[in-house]
């Protein structure tokens, strides 16, 4: 594959009578890290939710390895999300009555995993964020900084081709979101993920390896030089 | 490449001239050394972005003499004053306890080339949106060599990028602001 893996082109999305995405645009490349950053409001999360084929632009397109994502199915959607795609919210992402172990398991479950196999790969991803210690927890018995990590594990369990990151670190303090950051990014090189991180914070940006600016719904991306 | 100046990189490590010599004053307070011992000691812990040269370390070691902070405790055989060991003087003890109990004077950072530049840039029709991604993208990139060199680091390396991180960002925050309040300024500047 030459292309990026994951396109966008003149996305226009409007909620109201101001568009929230008002031309934006922006490529991925395979195992890249890229920083959307911009000021609260301008469209960075719209243009993740597009990206991440949550969202149906009014226009534009999105392609993903070539293929157009309004071309799909919502079934196909959502099982291309299911397999290919991992996601990191700022929180309230793990399901509050699951420890973090069935948390991070779950994704595997759901692709029909058998438990036993899906606890053992959950453990590792557990052990590899520095989190192994809450793995009988649930989401309501650990720490924020502890809660991001069992995230990452789960967004990551799966080995998506890319990770959706939005504001990962935006609850946690300098310390936690360091810790957050140093140890997504690594998972992600580590297992080739491309991510695509939102947040405002430029130490948290400084983590990608390019960024791409969302200013009232317009992009300017800094271009990779091949 | 970015164009415009390079942001200013704050190495909090990086000892100025002005306190080298409490600084060798105070690794002195865990014993005598001799000069190039010293010269080690100050660019493992201190040195990492600025090692100090020899000729720094034996001019300092002569003027603490002179004022009676140092005093020589053993010579060695031959000449020259890699010789000489170095102990502290009771009041260059005074010196460093003093010295560390003053606090530093807290930067007002109030002149700021780039605000000129934005006000230049807005007073002559030019883009000042330019100006300040430009220089968003140059402190960016800065940010993130010293990101990449903390994650491979030891302690301290993390703790010298760290303060100049913060401080980066910290430019970053005015330059956000900045943008959000041109058109404002835009108008203030052609009245
Ligand atoms: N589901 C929605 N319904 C209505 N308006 C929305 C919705 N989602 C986003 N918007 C609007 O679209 C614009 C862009 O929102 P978006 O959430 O993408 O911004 P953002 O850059 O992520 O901001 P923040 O940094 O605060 O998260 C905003 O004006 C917002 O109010
Ligand atoms: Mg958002």
């Amino acid at each position: 594959m030459s292309g990026p893996l994951l396109e966008a082109m003149d996305l226009y999305k409007s909620f109201g009578p101001t568009p929230a995405l008002d031309g934006a645009g922006m490529s991925l490349w395979p195992g890249e890290v890229v920083a959307v950053m911009g000021p609260s409001g301008s469209g960075k999360s719209t243009l993740l939710h597009c990206l991440a084929g949550i969202l149906r632009p009014d226009s534009g397109t999105v392609s993903y390895n070539g293929t157009e994502l309004s071309a799909l199915s919502d079934v196909a959607r959502s099982e291309l999300r299911r397999t290919e795609f991992g996601f990191v919210f700022q929180f309230g992402q793990l399901v509050p009555e699951l420890t973090s172990l069935e948390n991070v398991a779950l994704p595997l479950r759901l692709g029909g995993m058998r438990r036993r196999e899906a606890e053992q790969a959950a453990t590792e991803w557990l052990e590899r964020l520095e989190v192994a210690d809450v793995a009988g927890k649930r989401p309501g018995e650990t720490s924020g900084g502890q809660g991001q990590r069992v995230a990452v594990a789960r967004a990551l369990v799966t080995r998506p081709k890319v990770v959706f990151a939005d504001e990962p670190t935006g609850a946690l303090d300098s310390l936690n979101g360091e810790r957050v950051m140093r140890l997504l990014v690594a998972a992600a090189k580590d297992t080739t993920a491309a991510v695509v991180l939102v947040t405002h914070e430029a130490r948290v940006a400084a983590y990608s390896d390019r960024e791409v600016v969302v200013r009232d719904g317009k992009s300017t991306q800094v271009e990779l030089i091949p | 490449m970015h164009q415009g100046y390079s942001p200013k990189v704050y190495t909090g490590g990086t000892v100025v001239a002005m306190s080298i010599g409490l600084t060798l004053l105070g690794l002195l307070e865990t014993g005598p050394r001799h000069g190039y011992d010293l010269k080690r000691a100050y660019d493992e812990h201190f040195g990492q972005d600025r090692p100090l040269h020899y000729g720094q370390v034996y001019s300092t070691l002569s003027r603490l003499l002179r004022d009676g902070l140092v005093e020589v405790d053993g010579v060695e055989a031959g000449e020259g004053p890699e010789r000489k060991r170095y102990a502290i003087t009771a009041s260059g003890v005074t010196d460093v306890r003093d010295w560390l109990v003053t606090p530093e004077r807290p930067e007002p950072y109030l002149h700021s080339t780039l605000y000129t530049k934005v006000v230049l840039a807005l007073m002559s029709g030019r883009s000042a949106a330019e100006v300040l991604d430009v220089q968003r993208g140059a402190h960016l990139e800065t940010m993130r060599t010293l990101t990449r060199r903390k994650l491979t680091g030891d302690l301290a390396d993390q703790l010298i990028c760290d303060h100049a991180l913060f401080h980066l960002e910290a430019d970053l925050r005015w330059l956000e602001l900045t943008a959000a309040r041109l058109d404002q300024l835009s108008a203030e500047v052609r009245r």
